[in-house]
């Protein structure tokens, strides 16, 4: 009985964290973009603007839930609930520390993971599809060929994790970063990783399906009310998630002295989340044919070379 | 276990047929898309949780987008789906029925003569299929790379015709 208490406490836990988590960042990514581009960012809604987020949810929520006659209704209703969806079962197998944490030891944790990320790839373009217009349809195609692609290398880059781990288990994965977080032995891997991660999660520089400055708002241009702020939210979780990801996979995890396993994920967690952020605030927007090349040109090279001396330096050992 | 793997499986005939009756290309998809998420928890109750993730990965989540992709650049809207529905008449209907049933008929045959052996729910992990593939099963996965290769070669060679070599 107290176990299923446990699993129970463990699951609303976690989502709980996790959706209020990405509508604080809303708050807290236009803050940071404010300090690094000498600007003040929301800071009227209550102590340091932090209540800018209720604000915003009022907002949202009344606002007019609007179907464009010419879409596809149940695809264009059903396109933003799948990436909330994917995102949060993705959070399953995270374990967070060795207690928290819903599958940690899923034997099959990183394919799982790599699963319902390719999944996510749907909602946007069924959302591009079913509005039946053309800008949206032009960032549903960008954002197809954007996350297939860079989906390929995310899962290469992983390959030489596991070959040091011999298990596709996240908690094994953790422990294995005992004595020597992976980042050092897989330095490319972690490049390749990380900005496979932004790509799709679709976040600047890689956030062509939404170039404003080209295609309106891309995939979500006829998006309005909660279903768009289920886009909104469903990007941030992404981002939790693939920070979340590289904590584990190459930042051993929960691991570190003195504080406390939950903390040091926290604190691991939070530095990527807020490096994702300063990104979008530095870097400028590559053109579409440069994101693609880039990909198979340089990415998959680097991942393929990866996995060779990875397996070279494990046999001579 | 027993009550995920019924409601699976008939998830997956359900959406299977729906992908046939639909008219519009990309709700079609869907429907296939379904069934193949629902084909990957049958793999997985049978005790196949790596077969169940690259179901999901490459089939569902690559394959399957390509497809849309597909569908999408071709814009058909509502007139191909009009004529999609006219070619749907009840003699189109005779001979895949023929078949299905004389399979049907041999599965009931079979089922009845309980000549399958019951599914065994020995966990297949991800080590035992790697071994299979690069032990007995080499030369079909060194076939398969090389029809890939084939297929990368000759992909390559369709597209890059703009420079004036045909």
């Amino acid at each position: 009985m107290n176990l299923i208490l446990f699993g129970l406490l463990n699951i609303v836990g976690i989502l709980l964290m996790l959706v209020i988590g990405a509508a604080l960042l809303t708050w807290i990514e236009r803050r940071l973009l404010g300090f690094w581009q000498d600007r003040r960012g929301p800071n009227r809604v209550g102590p340091f603007g932090s209540l800018q987020v209720v604000a915003d949810m009022i907002k949202i929520l009344f606002k007019q839930d609007w179907i464009p006659p010419f879409a596809d209704p149940v695809v264009f209703v059903l396109a933003p609930a799948v990436v909330m969806v994917a995102a949060l079962l993705a959070f399953a197998v995270v374990p967070v520390t060795p207690s928290i944490g819903i599958a940690g030891n899923l034997n099959i944790g990183i394919l799982f993971f790599l699963a319902m990320t390719s999944l996510s790839v749907y909602s946007v373009v069924l959302a591009g599809w079913a509005s039946n217009n053309k800008y949206s349809l032009l960032g549903g195609m960008r954002a197809a060929a954007q996350m297939v692609s860079y989906e390929v290398f995310m899962g290469l880059a992983l390959i030489g994790v596991v070959m040091l781990t011999g298990s596709f288990s996240l908690a094994d994965i953790v422990r294995a970063q005992q004595e020597l977080w992976f980042v050092v032995p897989q330095f490319l891997g972690f490049i390749v990783f990380m900005i496979a991660g932004i790509a799709e999660t679709h976040r600047l520089p890689f956030d062509l399906p939404e170039g404003e400055n080209e295609l309106g708002a891309g995939f979500h241009t006829e998006y309005s009310s909660m279903k768009f702020g289920m886009f909104f939210v469903g990007e941030y979780i992404g981002i939790i998630l693939v920070s979340a990801m590289i904590v584990i996979l190459f930042f051993g995890g929960w691991q570190g002295p003195l504080l406390p396993p939950i903390l040091w994920f926290a604190i691991k967690t939070g530095a990527f989340v807020g490096f994702f952020i300063l990104l979008r605030a530095a870097l400028p927007r590559p053109r579409y044919d440069q994101l693609m090349a880039y990909g198979w040109k340089l990415m998959l090279p680097l991942s393929l070379l990866n996995i060779a001396v990875t397996g070279a330096v494990m046999l001579t050992h | 276990m027993n009550a995920t793997f019924y409601l699976s499986a008939a998830i997956a005939v359900l959406s299977t047929v729906l992908v046939i009756t639909r008219a519009n290309g990309v709700h079609a998809l869907l429907y296939l898309v379904v069934s193949l998420l629902a084909v990957a928890l049958v793999f997985f109750t049978l005790g196949a949780p790596f077969a169940a993730a690259l179901e999901v990965i490459v089939y569902a989540g690559a394959i399957m987008v390509l497809f849309v992709f597909v569908v999408m650049m071709m814009n058909l809207g509502d007139a191909a789906a009009v004529r999609e529905a006219r070619w749907m008449e009840p003699k189109i209907w005779v001979g895949p029925s023929i078949l299905a049933i004389l399979l049907t008929a041999q599965l009931a045959y079979m089922l009845d003569s309980n000549t399958m052996s019951q599914p065994h729910h020995a966990i297949v992990p991800a080590r035992a299929v790697g071994i299979a593939m690069y032990g007995p099963y080499l030369l079909c996965v060194e076939l398969a790379s090389m029809l890939l290769l084939a297929a990368l070669v000759g992909a390559y060679r369709l597209a890059h015709t703009e420079h004036g070599r045909l």
